[in-house]
């Protein structure tokens, strides 16, 4: 049914359809703004539904690879390259296939969403086209398997997220926060050029497989090692280098910012990807496994107790989302402090890093979902600010449900997703030390006092006279919700599921150099 | 059956289907509970509106606790800790920039010394 063609291609399609689309969105809106509703939304269904079918079939084939230019879309090691792999191409393991997945959902939850929430508003040529950019950037960087093309990649997508973040300008205001995000991404981005710079240098390689099988762990590739790390941990939020992120995810339209938590998550799979499949136990793995495990709990901790007093949604939100990022660098540094004891690995290791990969799914959708809660709170009152809320809950019933199953999702309440993630940090991390889980508990308690507040802001007290008129938002935002609401819900009542297919395959990949570096050079230069 | 709801959490394991039921059956005990309240109480009449001591009830308006006036004792508990957090977001780009870089470096002892 589906043509050979599009599934052998697919890893090249997922970033060309919305590329093209892209620079087709603003000619198609001058023909008529519902011709590039067509195009942009049909672009990205498009683009969700090859995602998810090369998703589907690397958890069903193992790792995939697309090497473009090449004779036949695997020949990553031609005849007569003298063993290199010179070609760019795409390597799609469990864990990329994983940040498809979550790329592929919130994206077109998004879209879905925009094509009402912003349709009052000018310059919507230039939104879907860095929209459309901002997800080539995601999905090229989760699949790349060559490190300058994930480079490339990066700049692409914090190009597009700062012309989105001013894309309001809001008295300048979003122009200073795009601006911030903006130089701190370039300095981040050229930190990582110098990283590659060095790899290039010393092992005469871009290939992430390649430069992984010939890395010696010399003081240079120390430097690059840490060059990538403070990068991409700033680029996620974790503290302290999360200074951008309140006020970037604040002054961005709602549906970006929901792009956004996505976009910071592909920082992360990047630092992931980095100590896993380029180091591996090169390095010393409980040293940098310990500094992602405090970058994750000062993280947490920070976030929730600065979110705590802010008075804007948005804001608010933005700080749990550098929190909810603390759990995952937990999680995962748990598991790459005990990555070179395979008996410790077995017992909670393994555990607590599919916690923290489990973790990065449920945050993209609940986190996804308030974001969008407080962007159609926004489309009806015009503020954010929680001290002028109050009541919605008698008009914008739906908007209401929405923003519970955030809410108790992001808490860890049972029986959301975010509950069945945490429970799985908790325990594992509880075996490595248990301070630190309970930490993460403490953590999770400051979340569900500090969204009782937000709650009971928005929606509980009597109709406010100001808002008396106030309606629920049309459907189509409605239904962007609901896909991210129905994705909590389900991967709530059936966590085993999820875990079984997707995430341990993805901890198992991420963990695995070797089967990384074989599927790509086949055993050996 | 297993495999599509227990999810096995390394110590132990969470089946949502059981704790779905388990609320369930909680809410048909409080259901039950609530049947068996003031048969008297009439909607809509004066019976809902609040007794304030004998003194007028203020607009609606009024009355809502707004988002400023929650956890002012947790916040004032906390006073010490936000007094040094919160100057700390400057909002300006050179401090965000400096600790960048300030962490780079730490991070860049920390890997080496413990290589």
């Amino acid at each position: 049914m589906i043509p050979p063609f599009v599934i052998e291609n697919s890893p090249a399609l997922m970033v060309i359809v919305p590329f093209v689309a892209a620079f087709i969105a603003p000619f198609s809106g001058r023909v008529a703004p519902a011709l590039r509703a067509l195009v942009v939304g049909g672009a990205m269904a498009i683009t969700s539904a090859i995602t998810l079918l090369l998703a589907s079939d690397v958890y069903a084939h193992g790792t995939r690879l697309y090497v473009f230019g090449a004779q036949a879309a695997t020949l990553a090691v031609p005849p007569d390259s003298g063993g290199i792999p010179v070609r760019i191409m795409f390597t799609v393991d469990p864990m990329s296939a994983l940040m498809l997945v979550i790329t592929a959902i919130s994206a077109f939850a998004v879209v879905l969403y925009s094509l009402t929430s912003e349709r009052h508003h000018s310059g919507l040529g230039s939104y879907y086209t860095l929209f459309l950019l901002m997800v080539t950037g995601i999905l090229g960087m989760v699949s790349t398997g060559d490190i300058f093309n994930f480079f490339v990649f990066l700049e692409i997508l914090s190009i597009a997220s700062a012309g989105l973040i001013a894309f309001r300008i809001d008295g300048g205001v979003a122009v200073e926060a795009a601006i911030k995000y903006f130089v701190l991404s370039t300095i981040g981005a050229l930190a990582i050029l110098f990283a590659i710079g060095i790899y290039y240098g010393e092992y005469n390689a871009l290939n992430m497989a390649l430069i992984a099988q010939r890395m010696q762990f010399t003081l240079l590739d120390q430097l690059a090692l840490v060059l990538i790390i403070a990068a991409l941990a700033m680029k996620c939020g974790a503290v302290p280098m999360h200074f951008w992120t309140p006020d970037a995810y604040s002054m961005a339209p709602s549906s970006i910012t929901a792009l956004l938590v996505v976009a910071s998550q592909a920082s992360l799979y990047g630092l992931f990807r980095t100590v896993f499949s380029l180091y591996n136990i090169a390095l010393n793995a409980a040293c940098v496994g310990w500094l992602i495990i405090i970058l994750g709990v000062l993280s947490m901790v920070v976030g929730v107790t600065m979110a705590i007093p802010q008075k804007n949604v948005k804001r608010l939100m933005a700080y749990h989302a550098i929190s909810q990022t603390g759990y995952m660098l937990l999680g995962v540094g748990v598991g790459l402090a005990v990555l070179g004891n395979q008996p410790l690995l077995d017992a909670f290791g393994y555990m607590a890093m599919e916690g923290g990969i489990f973790h990065i799914i449920n945050h993209a959708m609940y986190k996804g979902l308030l974001f969008l809660t407080a962007g159609a709170i926004f489309f009806r009152i015009g503020t954010y600010d929680l001290n002028k809320m109050g009541g919605l809950g008698h008009s914008m019933k739906w908007t209401m449900i929405f923003f519970i199953i955030g809410a108790l999702a992001i808490a860890g309440i049972p029986p959301f997703n975010g509950f069945a993630s945490k429970l799985m940090i908790y325990e594992s991390v509880f075996a490595f030390n248990p301070v630190l889980s309970v930490i993460a508990m403490v953590v999770s308690i400051l979340t569900l006092a500090s969204f009782v507040k937000v709650f009971h802001s928005i929606f509980m007290g009597p109709v406010l006279p100001e808002y008396k008129d106030v309606r629920e938002v049309p459907r189509p935002m409605l239904a962007g919700m609901g896909i991210l609401a129905l994705v909590v819900i389900l991967f709530g009542i059936f966590p085993s599921l999820v875990v079984e297919t997707l995430v341990a395959p993805a901890a198992h990949a991420l963990a695995d150099q070797g089967m990384y570096i074989a599927a790509v050079i086949g055993g050996g230069v | 059956m297993d495999m599509l709801f227990t999810l096995d959490t390394g110590a132990g394991f969470w089946n949502p289907v059981l704790w779905i039921l388990g609320a369930a059956v909680a809410g048909v005990i409080a259901l039950i509970l609530y049947s068996l309240g003031e048969k008297g109480y009439r909607k809509g009449t004066a019976q809902e509106d609040p007794f304030i001591s004998g003194n007028p009830e203020p607009e609606k308006g009024l009355v809502h606790v707004r988002s400023g006036n929650l956890y002012w004792g947790f916040l004032d508990a906390m006073n010490g800790y936000y007094r040094r957090l919160v100057p700390l977001h400057t909002g300006d780009l050179h401090d965000y920039v400096l600790w960048y870089m300030g962490m780079t470096a730490l991070f860049l002892v920390v890997v080496v010394v413990f290589r």
